[in-house]
């Protein structure tokens, strides 16, 4: 049903999840995230600018309005400046706002992302989050999870789905709020 | 997004829309600067030299720590302790500087159009910071931001340049700069230093400092350079001061609140008297903060255009 909603787009594209299985995989998450972190009382989310920050607020909401978990932090972390392809990719990086209010020192830290492909991004994030204190302990949390696609040894602790996708291929997530739509196609160019 | 130009060697060069890019990304780097580790690691192999043929100590240091903030590589030089002082060319001393392999050069020179002659002779990421009475581009910049921070915008307010206009390279970047970002502009001084072009700029003259204030939102109170007066353009420091210092009670007895602005350094009781200058009203030290985050912005944005290949 998602897939011919966008019959003028040239590329083809198929899709990997539709708004139910989203949803059946974000409670999911959410539920594995609560086994590890109990009240959330020693723990903070970070999603990561600017596509996991959509991710992070609605399993913020839905662990505070399904799971009556109260008083989640969240932030923003912007990983621009930090990543490794300054002047090697042919566009310009442009920076998104960072917005931590709190202190990740000896707190156990969930970075979120929708995809992790390569592993640079989060790699980036490593690094970036240090300006903010030395965390106990840092887990990543994605919805989607590339296989294969590794260019550095970092692993999802918590993955919605493992993809096999190769490399013309894109993954592209839709969030209702930002594009109308929750849905998760495979694109290929 | 990317800057329109591979130097910044003045206002005039660039377009309002490289001035707002360098506005949003100094954002990001006002929010770095204020974290508990204010460092960021984009430039680690760009090198950049400091070359200062003039006294400065705030612009250098900002520069400086700028760079630094950026994780960039650096290396100071002062024309006072140098082979200037032997008669060396400034191409022959930028050349041997570039010999080793630096990326970019932010120079201070006391010659009007210095970096552009620079950036036509040598293959390095050029920014001016200060030639002679010519521009002061940063500067500027960090002026227009500090207003854009504290009113919301620049567009459409009333900004008042005070003092020695004549010698001041702050003054005509700060014209160009409030006019592209559509601020209207006056100047206010003694007639002997205010220069006879001023009017072709689009830009007033007033010569009652009460008039001038009570017209502007903003009143950026420039230093009196006595270092580049050759002769006297006004009797004494305390007749200036008289006619055209901002003192408390003038400001107190007007009918709003006006921002107060001063690039530095200040000659306390000469242009601006110190409860003026330490008063709520007055944005000084936070120019100085902003001046930081902007530089990032500037050496930010032309090192991204410096090709990786190229090296």
């Amino acid at each position: 049903m998602f897939a011919e909603s966008n019959s003028d787009f040239p590329m083809s594209q198929k899709v990997l999840l539709n708004a139910t299985e989203i949803n059946i995989a974000l409670n999911r998450l959410a539920c594995q995230l609560i086994e590890k972190h109990d009240d959330f009382s020693k723990t903070v989310l970070i999603g990561i600018q600017p596509r996991g920050v959509f991710l992070a607020e609605r399993l913020k909401t839905l662990l505070e309005t399904e799971y009556k978990i109260k008083n989640i932090q969240l932030g923003y972390l912007d990983i621009t400046f930090f990543r490794d392809d300054f002047r090697r990719s042919g566009k310009p990086l442009e920076a998104n706002k960072t917005k931590i209010n709190f202190i990740v020192e000896d707190k156990n830290v969930v970075f979120i992302d929708d995809v992790l492909f390569t592993g640079r991004s989060i790699r980036s994030a490593l690094t970036a989050v240090q300006s903010f204190g030395r965390p106990l302990e840092i887990e990543l949390l994605t919805l989607i999870d590339r296989r294969f696609s590794r260019h550095l040894p970092i692993q999802p602790d918590y993955r919605g789905r493992q993809v096999d996708a190769i490399n013309g291929e894109k993954v592209k997530v839709c969030w209702k709020e930002n594009e109308g739509e929750d849905a998760v196609y495979l694109v290929k160019s | 997004m990317e800057l329109s130009v591979n130097h910044l060697l003045g206002i005039k060069y660039i377009t309002e829309a490289d001035i707002q890019l360098i506005f949003e990304t100094a954002d990001h780097f006002k929010e770095v600067i204020n974290r508990p580790i204010k460092k960021v690691p984009s430039l680690r192999d760009i090198t950049i030299a400091n070359l200062f043929f003039e006294n400065s100590t705030r612009t250098k240091l900002s520069f400086e720590l700028a760079e630094k903030r950026l994780s960039a590589d650096v290396i100071n030089f002062a024309s006072s302790s140098s082979s200037v002082a032997k008669g060396e060319t400034l191409i022959d001393t930028v050349n041997n500087i570039l010999s080793m392999k630096v990326d970019m050069v932010v120079m201070r020179h006391p010659n009007p159009g210095a970096g552009i002659f620079l950036s036509k002779h040598v293959n390095a990421s050029i920014i001016n910071a200060g030639d002679g009475a010519h521009e002061h581009p940063t500067q500027a910049l960090l002026d227009s931001y500090s207003i854009r921070e504290k009113l919301g915008d620049v567009a459409g307010k009333k900004v008042v340049i005070v003092g020695d206009i004549l010698h001041s390279r702050v003054a005509l970047s700060n014209i160009f700069t409030l006019q592209k970002l559509g601020a209207k502009v006056k100047v206010c001084g003694p007639k002997t230093l205010i220069p006879k072009y001023i009017e072709k700029l689009n830009v007033e003259v007033e010569t009652n400092l009460r008039k001038a204030l009570e017209w502007c939102d903003v009143a950026n109170m420039l230093r009196v350079q006595n270092e580049r007066m050759d002769i006297s353009y006004f009797p004494t420091a305390r007749e200036y001061s008289q006619q055209f210092g901002l003192n408390k009670a003038m400001l107190d007895s007007l009918n709003k609140e006006i921002v107060v602005m001063h690039p530095g350094p200040i000659n306390r009781g000469v242009e601006i008297t110190s409860d003026v200058a330490d008063s709520k009203q007055s944005i000084i030290l936070g120019q100085v903060e902003n001046g930081v985050a902007i530089r990032m912005a500037v050496i930010y944005l032309l090192a991204s255009k410096i090709k990786h290949n190229e090296d």
